[in-house]
């Protein structure tokens, strides 16, 4: 549905986007992370057509992002979510949705059906006469995808939609975009949001100016740290400390009463840990081996990366 | 280029203008001055100066000049408000994601500008022209309006100076970020008609049928020139990035 080979975006001596090259599937919710300045709305916005690309190439459903009459066929199969709503806040809830419904070119029932069942599912229809101005930030948001979704576009394209809002209001939209997953659309969604990513995305891609990694959650999550050891103790003493030191151990942590330490095979590993532990007179409460979270992911690839 | 999206961008601009009482304001105080005040001058001072009616033609040319004046003004708001309010409400960008094209959005902001304004000042004129009528008849002995000076004034010179408001309003527009520096930058746009009318008083230049032809002329060469400028500033890839 997207495929990038190679993008790049320079604004200047500034190069916002490196050589980007991704693919993503038709009907996938696609996770784009990154921090902030790492190039994600600079990519979404080559992708919509709304600034050029310096290099590479890109094509959004088959269409050539860069060819002027592609770009327009590009808009008309994409609807977007920009980072900030931009609603017309003189403006009705309805009368903005029934402004892009014309504009794409919808019939008259079309618009209405659509604003209608997409107000009704964004719990907004009751608001529709209201102007978008009075609305809450959540309330925009959610008009805002709403907008976005008018004509039924085959690609929604969604920057940050979370950002800023209150839990209950982001729970919403979350839920919405969930919804959409359901009906097999397909979804590019910027976020710093990492549980967010997680819950709702079947594949990510973590930017930081160049791609630094893509996959699954759950290959994501595998594909840089291993597991890591976590023993309670009773009480962390010097005795203890003295072996710990000994045992030169990966990364290793100590928080209060707790002992964390990276593992590559922790059936092997960590007896020899605990045995050192108990003949420096720790009590043992409890052994744990967790894995790594796509947090911890994450953080590593953007810092080796800054 | 489709009229009809463009057509679009206005009527959305007409919606949004029902909600911004100084964009109301602005349409109606100038014309209402003009068809009212002008007539009550002349009636408040040819009942006290008998020889005023001896220079009425030149006078009332020199006050039809004002409603050029009007239309160079009232663009000014609309077009900044459509430019600038959209800049700060932040609504280009979902705009710009559409399949309309930067000329589609570019005329429909101009039609959203020129259109009220046209509608304003004819329809001041008329009551100008009808309140001056009644207010001089007496002492002329006819109508003086309508006449072909007028004419010339209404249907070439007065769209001429709107066309070059708007545009001045979107090239400054895309340079500032609020309505208010807008319209600080935007009052630049009467140094030109107040120069013409200062020239016509100190009879540099007559303001009759061939001084506004060529009036015109010359204000139609500067609304070309500021198409190109307008249109090189009004393009997505600019107003994303570059635009404050």
């Amino acid at each position: 549905m997207i495929d990038t080979e190679n993008l790049t975006k320079k604004f200047g001596n500034l190069t916002a986007v490196d050589s980007l090259t991704l693919h993503v599937n038709d009907g996938e919710v696609f996770g784009f992370l990154g921090p902030n300045g790492a190039g994600k709305t600079t990519t979404v916005r080559m992708l919509c057509c709304l600034i050029s690309k310096t290099s590479g190439n890109a094509t959004v459903g088959g269409f050539q992002i860069g060819n002027k009459e592609d770009s327009l066929k590009i808009r008309k199969i994409i609807g977007l979510v920009p980072d900030n709503v931009g609603l017309s806040e003189n403006l009705t809830a309805y009368d903005n949705l029934d402004f892009y419904g014309k504009i794409y070119d919808c019939s008259t029932t079309q618009r209405k059906e659509n604003i209608q069942r997409f107000l009704d599912m964004l719990g907004l229809w009751d608001k529709r006469n209201v102007l978008a101005g009075t609305f809450s930030k959540g309330m925009k948001q959610k008009l805002a995808i709403a907008r976005a979704l008018i004509h039924e576009p085959e690609i929604l394209f969604m920057d940050e939609p979370t950002a800023n809002l209150d839990p209950e209001s982001a729970k919403t939209v979350r839920e919405f975009i969930l919804e959409l997953k359901k009906q097999k659309k397909t979804i590019f969604l910027n976020t710093h949001n990492l549980d967010e990513a997680q819950r709702i995305c079947d594949r990510i891609a973590i930017l930081n100016t160049k791609l630094r990694a893509i996959g699954t959650p759950e290959e994501l999550e595998r594909s840089v740290s291993g597991k890591r050891t976590v023993i309670t103790l009773e009480q962390v003493n010097d005795a203890v400390l003295n072996a710990l030191k000994k045992l030169s151990l990966r990364n290793l942590t100590v928080d209060g009463n707790k002992i964390t330490f990276d593992v590559v095979d922790p059936d092997k590993e960590n007896s020899p840990v605990v045995e050192a532990l108990v003949l420096a007179g720790g009590h043992v409460r409890a052994i744990n081996v967790v894995g790594s979270t796509l947090e911890d992911t994450y953080l590593k690839l953007v810092r080796e990366s800054t | 280029m489709r009229l009809s999206k463009a057509w679009l961008v206005a009527s959305r601009d007409f919606k949004i203008f029902r909600h911004q009482k100084n964009i109301l304001y602005s349409i109606i105080v100038f014309p209402i001055l003009i068809s009212v005040l002008f007539p009550a001058i002349l009636e408040f001072a040819g009942q006290r100066s008998v020889g005023l009616f001896a220079a009425l033609p030149s006078l009332l040319n020199s006050f039809s000049f004002f409603i050029v004046i009007g239309a160079a003004y009232i663009p000014l708001g609309i077009a900044s408000y459509s430019i600038v309010g959209e800049k700060v409400e932040k609504s280009l960008e979902p705009l710009l994601a559409t399949p309309l094209t930067d000329g589609e959005i570019l005329l429909g902001k101009a039609i959203s500008a020129l259109l009220p304004t046209l509608a304003a000042m004819y329809a001041g004129a008329t009551f100008f022209m009808v309140g001056v009528d009644a207010a001089t008849f007496g002492r002329l002995g006819y109508n003086y309006f309508p006449n072909w000076t007028f004419a010339v004034l209404l249907l070439i010179l007065v769209p001429v100076a709107v066309v070059m408001s708007v545009l001045y309003s979107i090239i400054v527009s895309s340079r500032v970020n609020d309505v208010r520096s807008a319209n600080g930058y935007g009052i630049f746009i009467f140094l030109p008609f107040l120069a013409i009318y200062l020239a016509s008083e100190i009879h540099l230049i007559s303001l009759d049928i061939t001084g506004l032809l060529i009036i015109a002329g010359v204000l139609a060469a500067i609304d070309i020139a500021l198409y190109f400028v307008g249109t090189a500033a009004f393009q997505r890839e600019e107003i994303l990035t570059k635009w404050k």
